[in-house]
């Protein structure tokens, strides 16, 4: 009997709070600042740039209040399962790795990988005999650092940064020859800076990048997937993504 | 035996072969920075310390304005300075100082050798000033120089009376190297956070890892104990 008593409230317990799981008044998402021109903060530490824009878009399809949170890459994906926030909308590519551990959505962008080295220095990427001994630069955990792993790692060294703003300054400083990035963050980082200039042809890399949930938050993921179908169709994706960016990244 | 763990590897989805071989290699680079370090601390310190020890300002003056600020400002301060500040100097890509700099691994280096021959200078400064004024001043009766005493006397007791302190330092510097992470160096710590990188699984890289942390740090205190045992019989009660 006691034994069916504490079945009953348990089963009672996990009703109740997905019932009220399902209820999305606050939507809290997490960004990973700062990572131009996708997302940062402007000086008044208002979050700014094509993801935050379409989080609210998204926010006002549903009806929720988005609160956005700031956590850095490292621990982005724990603090999603730790429930510090219950999306993740910061440039994360789908892979089979992620996808065991989150839910994703259907993509809302994808953009080319390009090589970026210093002015002066010319490598082509796509020969290997050019690349061998040379050091590539890439941020740890990418998409980037899995592509280089899996095709250059038996004849190039690779140095993987936790930080963008580490790499950039180790290839300013001659640490590293070459470095594969999101072409956007290279376009942001290095190219506006100047000294540094695009090598060989950019990689397609990757399914495209996706928001990211809980894996039992499947409502919230259908309301996101919805929202995000009529926002790509009634021309307020379009509207956002011009804003930003001079090429079109929608997939 | 061998078939029984290679199957458990086989099944597991982190720690399989290549993942232990990546730990492997932190490991051996994280030995090699910390053993290396250590040493080239030992051979600065005692003179150093012997320095400062001594009664003339302008000899420990900048020794200990040396210790001051090394021992008053984070590890990983030093190591950002050293490493990415190095490479901010204009021209120094065409010295030979950056056949050195270039790599992480000799900034590391030096940023951790800098640190712990601060320390160690103190912990055998202190030894020195410990030693009691008898001693000497039966050296001193016997004839011996400056040289001669502190040789013969000073610092076999003062390094056998430091013997603990130094023990203490060789296991922080152990703890400490985990910083070289933080410039691409792939230590311990570095390897774990590949893995963890790579696997989105922080309990498991950081566990192993500090389960190899641990083992090592108590390798160490049993080597000191043993040092001890030897070094300070003469301290021990009679028959034990």
């Amino acid at each position: 009997m006691k034994k069916i008593l504490i079945a009953l409230s348990c089963a009672l317990a996990v009703l109740t709070s997905a019932v009220h799981a399902k209820d999305w008044k606050t939507v809290r998402i997490a960004y990973d600042v700062p990572y131009k021109p996708f997302e940062w903060k402007d000086p008044n530490g208002q979050f700014t740039g094509f993801e935050p824009d379409l989080a609210r878009a998204v926010c006002k399809e549903i009806h929720a209040k988005c609160e956005f949170i700031v956590q850095s890459w490292d621990g982005i994906i724990p603090g999603l399962l730790a429930r510090k926030y219950d999306a993740i909308m910061s440039s994360m590519s789908i892979t089979p790795e992620r996808a065991k551990k989150v839910l994703f959505s259907k993509p809302y962008y994808n953009t080319p990988s390009a090589w970026f080295t210093r002015d002066g220095v010319n490598i082509n990427p796509a020969d290997k005999a050019e690349m061998k001994g040379k050091i590539v630069g890439v941020q740890r955990g990418t998409t980037q650092d899995t592509y280089v792993t899996q095709n250059l790692a038996d004849v190039v060294q690779i140095k993987r940064y936790t930080t963008a703003d580490d790499l950039v300054l180790d290839l300013q400083g001659q640490r590293t020859d070459i470095v594969l990035l999101d072409y956007p963050v290279g376009q942001q980082t290095l190219l506006k800076k100047g000294g540094f200039h695009v090598v060989g042809k950019p990689v397609k890399l990757g399914e495209g990048v996706g928001v990211a949930f809980r894996k039992h938050d499947k409502d919230l993921a259908e309301k996101f997937n919805k929202a995000l179908d009529k926002l790509k169709n009634d021309g307020t994706y379009d509207k956002i993504m011009k804003k930003y960016f001079d090429y079109s990244i929608k997939m | 035996m061998f078939d029984q763990i290679y199957t458990l590897l086989s099944h597991n989805d982190i720690f399989t072969p290549e993942t232990l071989i990546h730990y492997w290699h932190g490991f051996v680079t994280t030995v090699q920075l910390v053993f290396l370090c250590l040493a080239l601390g030992l051979a600065f310190s005692i003179p150093l310390a012997l320095m400062r020890a001594s009664r003339n300002m302008w000899i420990s003056g900048p020794i200990w304005v040396y210790t001051y600020v090394f021992r008053g400002t984070p590890l990983l301060v030093q190591l950002y300075i050293i490493y990415y500040g190095s490479a901010q100097i204009p021209g120094i890509q065409h010295t030979f100082l950056w056949d050195f700099l270039r790599s992480p691994f000799y900034p590391a280096l030096i940023a951790f050798t800098l640190n712990t021959v601060a320390y160690q200078t103190e912990i055998i400064r202190g030894a020195i000033v410990a030693t009691p004024h008898g001693e000497i001043e039966a050296a001193r009766a016997y004839g011996m120089s400056w040289a001669k005493y502190t040789w013969r006397i000073v610092l076999p007791s003062a390094l056998r009376r430091g013997l603990q302190a130094y023990s203490n330092e060789v296991i922080f510097m152990l703890h400490a190297s985990a910083i070289a992470s933080a410039v691409t160096i792939i230590d311990l710590t570095g390897a774990a956070y590949d893995i963890y990188a790579k696997f989105y699984a922080p309990f498991d890289a950081f566990l192993f890892v500090a389960a190899i942390y641990l083992i090592v740090s108590f390798s160490i205190i049993y080597g000191f104990k043993r040092l001890e045992r030897r070094l300070l019989a003469h301290l021990r009660p009679v028959g034990s």
